[in-house]
């Protein structure tokens, strides 16, 4: 932004110019799409019996999905509640953040060499002469949609555990409450008004799993909406069937939407949970039970994470490492994940700018909140889709080999938005309700605005948000899935085709690399913005 | 600080936009989209690339695409803008369907020498190699294999099969397609007997063939008559065998096809012709498993006699093909899952 002389006006530009970029890259695919597609008739899915089946699974695998991370997170929660001493609970508890930033692959990874066909599990049932178990199905698809939601309602849970008042703690342990009353009085009180919340959060999360679903799906035995969209277009290169199918996802999303809207609940996308100072809790219930299920639970958290860093040792190890495509791979990556997340915070700043400027100036809270409510347009949209429209627009004027890379960019710089908005949303308001009016009477705006009054406080948040958009995008392959080819790989996509073809050491090579490529770029993000520098640092003297 | 960000994001930038705008303009390069096991290095696409490119004055660049069905499919995304000049490893049951997405040109070739067990009309598309599908077996764990398509359907459910997805690999629709010609209306009721004895449906035919059946993991794999051949010249054993089906088995023809927007249409033509030459021909029983679509006379490996003479070639109408896939995979994805 120029300085210039006046440009207190121009409130309206960044989030303006955030708000047209958005429109376009979201617009004009689906335009591009609608166009290519002759006969779209989102009725017409319901008539077929396969679709029918994809439509009741997505629904029946969330409901058990969300039932079972909930569920389980009830009692975990109440342990490590009551559990207040015992070493190492701080890094379980930083443990159960790591699966927002973990690589889905990844995970998956980790999770097929416990569970899998040679998996430890089967290896230890196998001894005491069991079936083996398969992972490809629905039983996979719960166990990867458990590891990753499990832990984040569990973070939610013990929040509001921890947000009980000390006094309540204290009469509870005054009129020698049991466990079981315990629970009954005081802990479900505190924890019912996240559950219903929480549910519609994990379910919608996990109707429109497309990673897990695709890897884990085992053939068309087990298929979400958004796993056949990328099958019609994949398969049949079928623009109907696909655009037809996204519709019906579309309204399913937006219902959802609105459903979970009409429970209002604590941020469960809330970062770095922080525990009251003094928090008075003894520790009660059966003990013995308590370290189970923390043991328990921990195991299924951390076990996927050492089967990972255990095979990826291996013969292939070397070999896979210096490959050709798997540097082409690692650069890309990292071009990727930068780039996305450039543009997915400059985005993100720009319309939270301007909706500051409504919300505090004109009082318009309603309105700054839709502007920013913009942003998420990609949490109803499958990227799968998008990219196809994009793909269709980008074909006549650019390299058709390098268009994955572009739009492995573009659709998770998308993707990363509602991150980046939710994390910088609360500093930039808080830098504005602060200085507002000082910053009116002295008349600064603009660019020197942002550099003396805003930068300094959205500093760190902006690095941690720079992190969390570049690591999910260096961990994403939905956006790549579809266009990816041996000219155009990334990390993601090169770990997918070697699960796919089974090649399980080449693959535990690859999957510890992506991990690492995404630590790096995590912490090295957060080290850059946090970094000392003597510039903008007034407000902290 | 903000400086430093400022370069980095302006080098990433840099970087992302080069990618795009990069022209790749070696002088004379032939680009084949193919599936994947055909470039890989035990693959005919080494001889392949060394042999036309010693006799040719320009680069041969394959491409690989995860799985046979995903070269028409990537075609089609990139419409005219596409780099393939040539798709090689499209099958005989697809060739209605590419040639209506109106890509395709005619290939200019000589195909007098081809010799396959049906007669050749197409001109757009040159035939390079064919086989049956069968059902091969491990022989270690399975002495008495079926002997016909009905006593496997009809096989207890712990006979355990891999197939393949007929969406994304020829061979599984090869299969759909075989089991359509043998039971015709009562296919649905064949798929949903076989069901339980299927282990997994694989996207492709080599993470079925050597990642799962060549590791123990089912005794038995859908793959190709010619496949023993292979195990018998190569690994010099006879534990893998075919099993011959009294009905019959199934047709698969291997074709290349010139796309129309190739602007190297002559270098393109001589690539297919060369397919059909003796020196291709022969490279391919070993290295893509296949009979030759030409009589290569002695060049044939001697082990290439000993494998199962089918009874029968089925092959549906590729038209019919066409004008049915989408039921009859509706129908498969319904029966056999």
């Amino acid at each position: 932004m120029p300085l210039t002389s006046d440009n207190s006006s121009r409130w309206w530009l960044p989030g303006l110019i955030a708000l047209i970029i958005l429109v376009l890259m979201t617009g004009l695919p689906l335009a591009a799409l609608l166009f290519s597609a002759t006969d779209v008739a989102p009725t017409e899915v319901f008539s077929n019996n396969y679709f029918r089946r994809v439509i009741w699974f997505s629904f029946y695998q969330a409901v058990l999905s969300a039932s079972l991370s909930v569920g389980l997170a009830i009692p975990v929660a109440q342990a490590l509640s009551r559990e207040q001493i015992f070493p190492g609970r701080k890094l379980l508890i930083n443990l159960y953040s790591l699966s927002l930033v973990i690589p889905t692959l990844v995970a998956i990874f980790g999770i097929v060499a416990v569970f899998g066909r040679t998996g430890w599990l089967n290896s230890i049932t196998g001894t005491l002469g069991f079936n083996p178990f398969s992972i490809y199905g629905l039983s996979g698809i719960l166990i990867a949609h458990v590891f990753f939601n499990m832990p984040l309602a569990t973070r939610v849970l013990i929040q509001s555990l921890d947000n009980i008042p000390n006094e309540q703690w204290r009469l509870a342990t005054q009129l020698r409450m049991g466990g079981l009353a315990q629970f009954r009085f005081v802990e479900w009180p505190a924890m019912r008004r996240q559950i219903v919340g929480l549910f519609m959060l994990i379910f919608t999360l996990c109707f429109t799993s497309f990673t897990i679903v695709l890897t884990l799906g085992g053939g068309p035995r087990a298929t979400t909406v958004e796993v056949a969209i990328y099958q019609a277009l994949r398969f049949d290169f079928d623009i109907n069937i696909a655009v037809s199918l996204a519709i019906v996802q579309l309204v399913f999303c937006v219902a959802l939407l609105l459903v979970s809207a009409l429970f209002k609940q604590q941020s469960p996308l809330g970062f770095g949970h922080q525990a009251p100072d003094s928090l008075f809790r003894p520790a009660s219930g059966y003990r013995w039970l308590n370290a189970l299920i923390i043991v328990v639970a921990s195991l299924f958290v951390s076990l996927p994470l050492v089967g990972l860093f255990i095979s990826a040792v291996n013969p292939a190890t070397i070999k896979v490492l210096l490959h050709a495509n798997t540097i082409k791979a690692s650069i890309n990556t990292v071009i990727i994940a930068l780039v996305a997340s450039g543009i997915s915070v400059v985005m993100g700043i720009g319309l939270l700018i301007s909706s500051r400027h409504i919300r505090i100036r004109y009082g318009k809270h309603r309105l700054g909140q839709w502007i920013q409510q913009a942003g998420n347009i990609i949490l109803v949209m499958p990227p799968v889709v998008l990219g196809t429209g994009l793909f269709l627009l980008l074909r006549n004027v650019a390299d058709v080999f390098s268009i994955a890379l572009v739009l492995a960019i573009l659709i998770n710089s998308l993707m990363a938005l509602p991150f980046v908005l939710r994390i910088l949303d609360g500093p930039l308001m808080q830098a504005a309700e602060q200085h507002d009016r000082l910053i009116q009477s002295l008349g600064i705006h603009g660019w020197s605005r942002w550099r003396l009054l805003d930068w300094p406080l959205v500093r760190k948040p902006l690095g941690f948000a720079m992190a969390i958009s570049a690591t999910l995008a260096a961990g994403d392959l939905s956006a790549i899935a579809l266009f990816g080819s041996e000219r155009a790989l990334t990390l993601p996509l090169l770990l997918f085709q070697r699960m796919g073809s089974y090649r399980f050491h080449e693959a535990a090579a690859t999957a510890a690399l992506l991990l690492a490529v995404c630590l790096i770029l995590f912490l090295a993000l957060q080290a850059l913005a946090n970094g000392r520098t003597d510039r903008g640092n007034y407000a902290d003297t | 600080m903000i400086t430093s960000f400022r370069r980095t994001a302006t080098i990433s930038l840099t970087v992302a936009l080069c990618l795009v705008a990069l022209p790749s303009h070696a002088a004379k390069t032939l680009t084949v989209y193919t599936y994947e096991s055909f470039t890989s290095e035990w693959g005919p696409g080494p001889v392949i690339k060394t042999a036309f490119e010693k006799q040719c004055d320009c680069t041969l660049d394959f491409v690989a695409i995860d799985s046979s069905a995903g070269i028409l499919n990537r075609v089609q995304l990139e419409g005219k803008s596409s780099k393939a000049d040539v798709v090689l490893g499209l099958d005989y049951n697809l060739m209605a369907l590419a040639q209506d997405t109106g890509l395709l040109t005619e290939s200019g070739t000589d195909l007098s020498a081809v010799k396959l067990p049906v007669d050749w009309t197409s001109d757009v598309f040159v035939p390079f190699d064919y086989g049956h599908f069968a059902f091969v077996y491990d022989t270690k764990v399975l002495a008495e294999p079926p002997t016909s398509l009905e006593e496997l359907v009809n096989a207890p459910d712990d006979l355990k099969i891999i197939i393949q997805d007929p969406r994304t690999s020829t061979p599984g629709l090869g299969l759909m397609l075989w089991v359509k010609a043998v039971y015709g209306d009562k296919a649905a009721d064949a798929w949903e007997k076989l069901q339980p004895k299927i282990l997994t449906v694989t996207k492709g035919w080599s993470e079925a063939y050597f990642s799962l059946f060549l590791n123990g993991e089912a005794p038995m794999v859908l793959s190709y008559d010619t496949s023993p051949g292979y195990h018998m010249a190569v690994d010099k054993t006879e534990q893998y065998q075919a099993a011959a089906f009294d009905e019959g088995h199934y047709l698969q023809i291997e074709v290349a096809a010139l796309l129309k927007s190739s602007p190297n249409q002559e270098l393109g033509q001589s690539f297919l012709q060369f397919m059909l030459s003796k020196e291709a021909q022969a490279a391919l029983p070993l290295t893509n498993v296949m009979y030759p679509s030409t009589d290569i006379g002695d060049a044939l490996p001697p082990e290439f006699s000993k494998l199962i003479k089918p009874t029968k070639s089925l092959l549906l109408d590729t038209n019919t093909v066409r004008d049915n896939r989408k039921a009859w995979i509706n129908e498969w994805l319904d029966a056999a899952n």
